[in-house]
């Protein structure tokens, strides 16, 4: 049978399908030649005026490991991550269960307030927040780092977890209570088992924005507390200094960190919840 | 281990209310219910039932009253203190549990030894006839198997009290009268009270000992299945009751007595007066049951409408004026055939109100 | 249980039963650390540098403002910014509407989203990298075009007002189109082929059906894509041509604070930038108020 919505036979609409679909393979072709050439050229030896190098090593990683203190940097950059999905689960879930399950005066400005923090750019907020970290002391070390970074990821994990507690039946926990759980059995008999998805999924989503947030970092972080992906903008930004492949060697290590981990996180979740289907206000205002 | 219910002799609802806002669900609800008693709560949806059977659960915390198991106050009790067992309108059992986990949450809640949980689940199993089952995820029964494990979770404990909330309304037409019949059996092998929260007239007529009907967050009429079908004490319990037929009439004498003459359209017809009657308008109150083609009936009507339905023939005729009335007949009536229809006086009640 | 009970119960319904009715209970109160956090790292660093854009080094309350607007070296970058955020946005919209609806009805997305997704993973400054790498003058891209011989010697790519542009395309178009998309499949499928069955083509649907029921989508869509845009920064710095003609707002307030260390100016020109992606915000939802906003499907819930 024939399926109506999809119809469409005449040459004009065979063309427009065709254009659509060459658009995205142009895309996808730009997009493999903007990585590949990235990767390509962190194994060069020599690449000048050619399509390839003239030949390959894999010597720059090892400059990169040195030269940019790649250890250290990476040291950082997991604690940061570390602490920013922890503190943002802790503080997170709970809240989320809070929105979902009561209905209580100044609830709209509650919700209001988890999503201003990741419509405003990072930029808007990341000046005025790093001032007011500087002056407490905290601005430069990896705290300062760490509590800029909870500003978009707390409000992520939250508006993240709520649906996946909104589908929990209420009366499953109902059921748990009538036949004798008290609120901590529910937690971790009922909840606990079912939103394990769901939490997973959130925390893995901070953990890769957290890698890749430059911005917040860029503006917070001092000498001491830079994460990979600031390290890597300050060595683009000096380009000339060092030698190019090294810096793509560099480039490469920070894509292979985050690219793990959305590897992993998409195991569990939608990719298109990582733009973040839940900052848009729609369901809520609609 | 046996499953028989703990011992005690009443449940006590006293004076429960329950507002949301402004809006009073539960406007003063006193019941008392006995052990081994089967109480459904009949009406229509909005009309408090499962509010009332949510106070005494304890998810919903009272306005005002008291509820109280013989001479305890329970209703300050947070939920999982109360002990009772509960089977939900779409089941929720866990679904992230087996069947046998399911059944034996309550146990392990309350800290029984595993031999014991496994032995009383295996039992309450066997009781509502799942024991091939035990190892399933909720996810691969179906409606009526899930509806089997629900039940057997709310009874595996020993509730004194079991609460069912309008348990068989997910289920088609045939599994709904097969679970009647298990429900009834269950209760009877525990001895439990049973608060059975329904819309539909035919189970709570068929599973209970005593009936609640519910109006409006208020209980218009409490009593057996048989007292409240032949004669309900208000009007809109009455339509609700089944009562298709209700005429505007008038008598001309004050009654108490058996038999009242009303006057309706340019007929009259003997009637049996719920409650005393001043002179003037009333109603009567007629099933289509009752109602039917006979030589001496008081309406004259001719057939509008006939279909079979396997007993009897069910029609609607109207009178000269051109009131419908719903009526059986044994044998087949024709469209546009004239008849005259009537019933017993005792089947025709008579109600102090307009309708 | 008579009157003599009822003083008990009027104590007993306290204020805590009062709140418990009004949904404010212990649960409620779980949401407390988060909004506290939040409330401190956010909201009050804002208010704070609202005060501090108000208190300029020298000169009176508004002197920064006034500075601002009468520098053409900084308020320049408004229309500069203006000039790359709005084309990029527009375009990575008006891409996304099409693919997405091709998109939706195929089986497996799953492959197409997952490449997708990896250049905003990736970030901006992974992506700037690449850009001066593939869009060089011995780069993939000019080479591919010398061979195909449409120029004759190297484009330059890089460094200027298209460097920045494709950078936001790269790392945009993903982020507008996976929005769209979630909006596209939201849209029950049922009523286009309602409309089919009551003889609407192809584009009668998609003017009468789709496009009325994307609207509301497609609005908030354009602000978030909108207003990652205007914050550009990394791109522009390392594929742009930070001095000149991609001086955006952020260059602007990121040299006030760590290269001028006038931390008021910064303040000020952070609360210019929210001004106006606030402006541009509600001027498009407000633009909405005149779409469908109700559900995307049927008759049911």
């Amino acid at each position: 049978m024939r399926d109506i919505s999809t119809g469409e036979s005449s040459i004009l609409d065979r063309i427009w399908i065709l254009a659509v679909w060459t658009f995205v393979g142009f895309f996808i072709l730009n997009l493999i030649g903007v990585v590949g050439a990235v990767l390509v050229d962190s194994f060069a030896t020599r690449w000048l005026g050619t399509w390839l190098p003239t030949g390959f090593t894999w010597h720059w990683y090892l400059d990169a490991w040195q030269e940019f203190q790649l250890g250290k940097i990476l040291t950082v950059t997991f604690e940061v991550v570390g602490a920013v999905v922890l503190i943002s689960g802790v503080l997170g879930v709970p809240a989320a269960y809070a929105l979902s399950r009561r209905d209580f005066p100044g609830k709209q400005a509650v919700m209001l307030l988890f999503l201003l923090p990741l419509l405003v750019p990072p930029m808007t907020i990341g000046i005025p927040l790093a001032t007011v970290l500087y002056r407490f002391g905290v601005g430069g070390t990896i705290w300062g780092v760490i509590l800029a970074n909870l500003v978009p990821s707390l409000p992520f994990v939250i508006l993240i977890t709520i649906p996946f507690i909104d589908q929990i039946d209420q009366r499953v926990e109902a059921a748990a209570r009538v036949f004798g759980a008290n609120t901590f059995k529910l937690f971790v008999y009922v909840l606990m088992p079912l939103l394990t998805p769901g939490i997973l999924a959130a925390l893995l989503l901070v953990l890769v924005r957290t890698i890749a947030m430059f911005e917040l970092t860029f503006l917070t972080s001092g000498p001491t507390s830079q994460t990979l992906v600031v390290a890597l903008y300050y060595a683009v930004d000096a380009a000339g200094v060092r030698a190019g492949q090294s810096v793509d060697a560099m480039a490469m290590i920070y894509m292979a960190t985050t690219l793990i981990w959305l590897l992993i996180a998409l195991r569990f979740v939608n990719p298109t919840q990582i733009v973040g289907r839940q900052a848009t206000p729609a369901g809520h205002d609609a | 281990m046996a499953i028989i219910s703990k011992d005690f002799r009443a449940l006590r609802l006293d004076n429960v209310q329950r507002d949301f806002g402004a809006f009073n669900a539960l406007k003063g609800i006193t019941l008392d219910i006995a052990r081994g008693e089967f109480v459904a709560l009949l009406g229509p949806s909005g009309c408090g039932k499962s509010t009332a059977l949510n106070c005494v659960a304890g998810l919903l915390p009272l306005t005002d009253g008291t509820i109280s198991l013989d001479d305890t106050r329970i209703d300050q009790l947070s939920p999982e203190h109360r002990g009772f067992g509960m089977v939900f309108q779409n089941y929720a059992l866990f679904p992230h549990m087996t069947v046998a986990r399911n059944v034996g949450f309550g146990l392990a809640m309350r800290g029984e030894s595993k031999a014991n949980i496994v032995e009383r689940v295996a039992e309450a199993l066997r009781l509502v006839r799942l024991e091939g089952q035990a190892d399933k995820l909720p996810g691969q029964l179906s409606g009526g198997q899930q509806q089997r494990v629900a039940i057997a979770r709310a009874i595996v404990v020993a509730p004194p009290l079991v609460m069912m909330d309008e348990p068989l309304s997910n289920l088609d037409a045939k599994l709904r009268l097969e679970m009647r019949a298990e429900i009834r059996r269950i209760h009877a092998h525990l001895g439990s009270a049973t608060i059975y929260v329904t819309h539909d007239q035919d189970e709570a007529l068929s599973l209970a000992d005593r009936i609640v009907v519910m109006r409006q967050g208020e209980v218009r009429q409490v009593g057996t299945p048989e007292a409240l079908y032949a004669r309900p004490a208000t009007l809109d319990v009455a339509e609700f009751m089944g009562f298709r037929n209700l005429l505007p009439g008038r008598i001309d004498t004050g009654t108490q007595g058996a038999a009242a003459v009303v006057t309706v359209e340019d007929t009259s017809c003997t009637g049996t007066p719920v409650g005393p009657l001043q002179p003037g308008a009333v109603t009567l109150a007629i099933r289509p049951d009752d109602l039917s083609p006979r030589d001496d009936g008081p309406f004259a009507a001719h057939v509008e409408q006939v279909e079979y339905r396997g007993r009897a023939f069910f029609g609607i005729a109207a009178t000269g004026r051109g009131t419908s009335l719903h009526f059986h007949s044994p044998v087949r009536v024709k469209q546009g055939e004239a008849l005259r229809l009537g019933a017993d006086p005792d089947r025709i009640l008579i109600y102090g109100a307009a309708p | 249980m008579t009157d003599a009970a009822l003083p008990h119960r009027a104590a007993s319904a306290s204020l805590r039963q009062r709140l418990a009715r009004r949904g404010v209970d212990a649960t409620t109160l779980l949401v407390l650390p988060a909004a506290l956090t939040i409330l401190g790292l956010f909201v009050y660093p804002f208010l704070e540098g609202l005060v501090l854009s108000l208190l300029p080094k020298t000169g009176g309350t508004f002197s920064n403002y006034a500075k601002f607007f009468s520098d053409p070296f900084l308020y320049q970058t408004i229309p500069t910014t203006l000039g790359i955020a709005v084309p990029a946005t527009l375009a990575n919209i008006l891409l996304s509407v099409p693919v997405a609806l091709r998109v939706r009805k195929m089986k497996r997305q799953r492959f197409l989203t997952t490449i997708l997704v990896i250049p905003i993973t990736l970030g901006t400054v992974l992506v700037a990298e690449g850009l001066l790498n593939y869009l060089g003058p011995q780069g993939w891209l000019n080479r591919t075009l010398i061979t195909l011989h449409l120029i004759s010697h190297p484009v330059r790519l890089v460094h200027n007002y298209w460097g920045v542009f494709w950078s936001l395309v790269i790392s945009g178009f993903p982020f507008t189109f996976l929005l769209t998309l979630s909006y596209v499949t939201g849209i029950d499928p049922s009523l286009e082929r309602a409309a089919s069955t009551l003889g609407a083509g192809p584009r009668a649907r998609f003017r009468t059906i789709l496009l009325p029921l994307m609207a509301s989508g497609l609005a908030i869509t354009f602000c978030l894509s909108f207003v990652q845009a205007f914050a550009v920064f990394p791109s522009a710095v390392l594929v742009g041509s930070p001095a000149g003609s991609t001086r955006v707002i952020s260059i602007a307030a990121f040299q006030a604070a760590y290269e001028t260390y006038d931390d008021s100016l910064a303040s000020s020109i952070a609360m210019i930038m929210a001004a106006i992606q606030l402006v541009i915000v509600v001027l498009v939802l407000a633009g909405r108020g005149f779409l469908y906003r109700g559900p995307a499907s049927g008759g049911k819930g």
